[in-house]
């Protein structure tokens, strides 16, 4: 490509500056570099951009509470009270429930899709899958509230308590809504990214190493769950922490089954709050400066948690590749 | 470079046109703020847009904060508010602002108790109670009391607030401060408290929802959305000893009783209202003009708007369930519209 552009010059007299300037983009690569370059540069910049605000605007907070932020239990506007640690407790604890359901969930479908399945009923059964990704998150509210929370009142809950209510977990009333059906309800939402990109990661894997496993005498499970997935782990971890993000972010489906008690509380049954639910239900009426400022430090904290949380997934997929494609 | 010459010429001529529709004598309001009065606000303005067609009112139900907000920066022409602004909030502002109230609102304590299907009689010391998790059974004397002959279970009460920052919260606390000194000391009246116990639920819907949903529970909701709904509610004791149910009348009954002593700039209270029929837990809710409007159009507009809602415009509440301003608060108003300079 490049000797090609060379004699051509070669062969065209000089011309002037834009003129030259115009031919040079007619190559395409450098529209192409041009083009991905302004995309990057305007990601980095409304990223920082955007921190840059949130620390600017969180200000009066920031300089009233300080570190003390992080740890205080109470949210109180009427005293000018701030303090993010049931938020923070109630976004790890509905991610880490969502997740815990929605992981092995994803990847069971993922699997029978992509290795047991027919290819036919697949691809229709994924079309499907990304379907529900697009749905709005309050029709998952909708579903939460007149379906999860009932069920959690009178059959799920009352079941748990029975098995496991010797533990904190389950310990307490049960209304229905709180951490669990929170959780719950994220972990139907994120599924489908789960089985969306897994799927398609492990439809990538190169047919020779089934072929190859098979040969060597092992069963499909043994070649799938041995050869397969750990192939495609770094795929599958991606998807994970993709929902991850999604859970840490959500809000109008949360909003609408945790109960929306800033409280910190061991049982999964208690209500609770998570940051982004707390930024969407007060920010609109939040007429002191120091409660808006509390609030956009909230969302402050929440940058930093999906930044950090982001890079630890960075480092984790390092450090199991590192390890090599050997079988698990 | 043509391109660049046909997007100045464009430009020029939207620019031309916006002039010539400014001279054409066309004003365009934009106000932002409460959502509770939102569905009677756009009424109104749609109404007065139809009768003046030069007049266009755009309103953002942004919430009364960032009404507020938004009227201090200069953003809107005027803002609306479902609390009155606090001094502190007066003297932060670069300048003057008036109160104009524009209808009534009320909550209602809605329930949901196993094998009670009756309307039960709430005093406002058992409502403070629940709220404040110092009464927690159904059968608690402060609650039996007042309803004789009703079979109340021993069962764990079920607080419901809002979570969302509300006016409907705001009118709710500013009656419990006044009903009891705990509230008022511990907690406090505003859009969004921290309250001492229960869930929450995002917006009326998000309430009487849980309520609906939950045994034995109890939740503040606006009448306007329960009478709409069709959801049951209980009556609430008001000043003078009397259980009252509350609706429309009773509403601006409220209103008439602390008409009265009505502050010359409108911010006033009226939970828990003198008056025998006053039903205690209503509120006005407020539009915010700025005294001084530096156009001459605007301010014909919105004085004339004023008027036109303060007699006309009041016919169209009932309609949509808002209480209509009692005739004293309406002339004591229509006076204050001349402070607008």
């Amino acid at each position: 490509m490049s000797a090609a552009t060379t004699t051509m010059t070669r062969e065209v007299p000089p011309k002037s500056g834009l003129r030259a300037f115009v031919d040079k983009l007619k190559g395409g690569d450098e529209i192409a570099h041009l083009i991905t370059l302004t995309a990057a540069a305007g990601i980095i910049l409304i990223t920082s951009l955007l921190v840059l605000e949130l620390w600017r605007t969180s200000q009066l907070s920031r300089a009233k509470f300080g570190w003390m932020f992080f740890w205080t239990k109470v949210w109180d506007a009427n005293f000018d009270n701030f303090g993010a640690a049931p938020f923070i407790y109630g976004t790890l604890v509905t991610s880490a429930v969502a997740l815990a359901i929605a992981v092995p969930l994803g990847l069971a479908s993922a699997i029978f899709l992509s290795e047991l399945a027919p290819r036919r009923l697949s691809d229709i059964v994924s079309f499907l899958i990304d379907l529900l990704a697009a749905v709005p998150s309050v029709i998952y509210g909708l579903l939460g509230i007149f379906i999860v929370v009932p069920l959690m009142r009178t059959t799920l809950g009352p079941a748990l308590k029975k098995v496991l209510g010797f533990t904190p977990l389950f310990a307490g009333p049960n209304y229905g809504v709180g951490f669990l059906t929170a959780g719950i309800v994220l972990a139907i939402m994120v599924v489908p990214f789960i089985i969306s990109v897994s799927r398609e990661v492990l439809l990538s894997v190169p047919r020779e190493q089934r072929e190859a496993a098979l040969a060597m005498g092992a069963t499909r499970w043994e070649a799938t769950w041995q050869v397969v997935v750990p192939w495609a782990r770094t795929g599958i971890m991606g998807s994970v922490f993709l929902a991850l993000a999604r859970a840490l972010g959500e809000t109008m489906a949360v909003t609408m089954v945790i109960g929306n008690n800033p409280q910190i509380s061991a049982s999964l049954f208690a209500p609770g709050y998570t940051i982004a639910s707390v930024i969407a239900n007060e920010f609109t009426e939040a007429t002191g400066d120091l409660y808006l400022s509390a609030l956009i430090e909230l969302g402050l904290v929440l940058f930093l948690m999906t930044f950090i949380l982001n890079g630890l997934a960075r480092i984790l997929i390092v450090a199991t590749e590192r390890g090599g494609g050997r079988p698990a | 470079m043509n391109m660049k010459k046909t997007f100045v010429v464009v430009s020029l001529l939207l620019g031309m046109a916006a002039l010539a529709a400014a001279q054409g004598g066309q004003v365009l309001l934009n106000a932002a703020g409460a959502t509770f009065p939102y569905p009677i606000y756009s009424k109104w303005f749609d109404v007065y847009h139809t009768a003046h067609p030069n007049v266009q009112i755009n309103y953002q139900s942004i919430g009364s904060g960032g009404g507020i907000r938004q009227l201090q920066a200069g953003t809107v022409d005027f803002g609306a508010s479902d609390g009155p602004m606090s001094d502190e909030q007066l003297t932060a502002s670069k300048f003057k602002i008036l109160h104009f109230p524009t209808v009534l609102g009320a909550d209602v304590p809605s329930y949901n108790i196993s094998g009670v299907s009756g309307e039960l009689n709430f005093t406002e010391k058992a409502l403070a109670g629940i709220f404040l998790g110092t009464i927690t059974k159904w059968n608690d004397p402060e609650i039996t009391k007042a309803n004789p002959g009703v079979n109340l279970p021993s069962a764990d009460i079920v607080v419901i607030h809002r979570s969302d920052g509300s006016g409907t919260t705001y009118i709710w606390t500013d009656f419990l401060s006044k009903a009891s000194d705990d509230w008022k000391n511990k907690v406090g009246k505003g859009t969004s408290v921290n309250w001492p116990v229960g869930l929450g639920g995002k917006g009326n819907e998000g309430v009487s929802g849980l309520v609906k949903q939950t045994p034995n529970s109890i939740g503040y909701i606006e009448l306007v959305y329960a009478a709409q709904n069709g959801i049951a509610f209980g009556k609430v004791q008001n000043a003078a000893g009397k259980f009252i149910k509350a609706d429309l009348a009773s509403v601006t009954a409220a209103a008439a009783g602390a008409a009265k002593d009505m502050p010359a700039d409108f911010r006033v209270s009226i939970t828990n209202a003198p008056g025998a029929a006053a039903y205690p837990v209503s509120s006005f809710t407020w539009l915010l003009i700025p005294a001084r409007i530096q156009d001459p159009a605007k301010r014909d507009a919105i004085k004339d708007f004023l008027k036109w809602m303060l007699t006309e415009g009041q016919k169209y509440n009932e309609g949509l369930t808002y209480a209509q301003l009692p005739k004293p608060v309406i002339e004591k108003e229509l006076t204050a519209i001349a402070l607008i300079q």
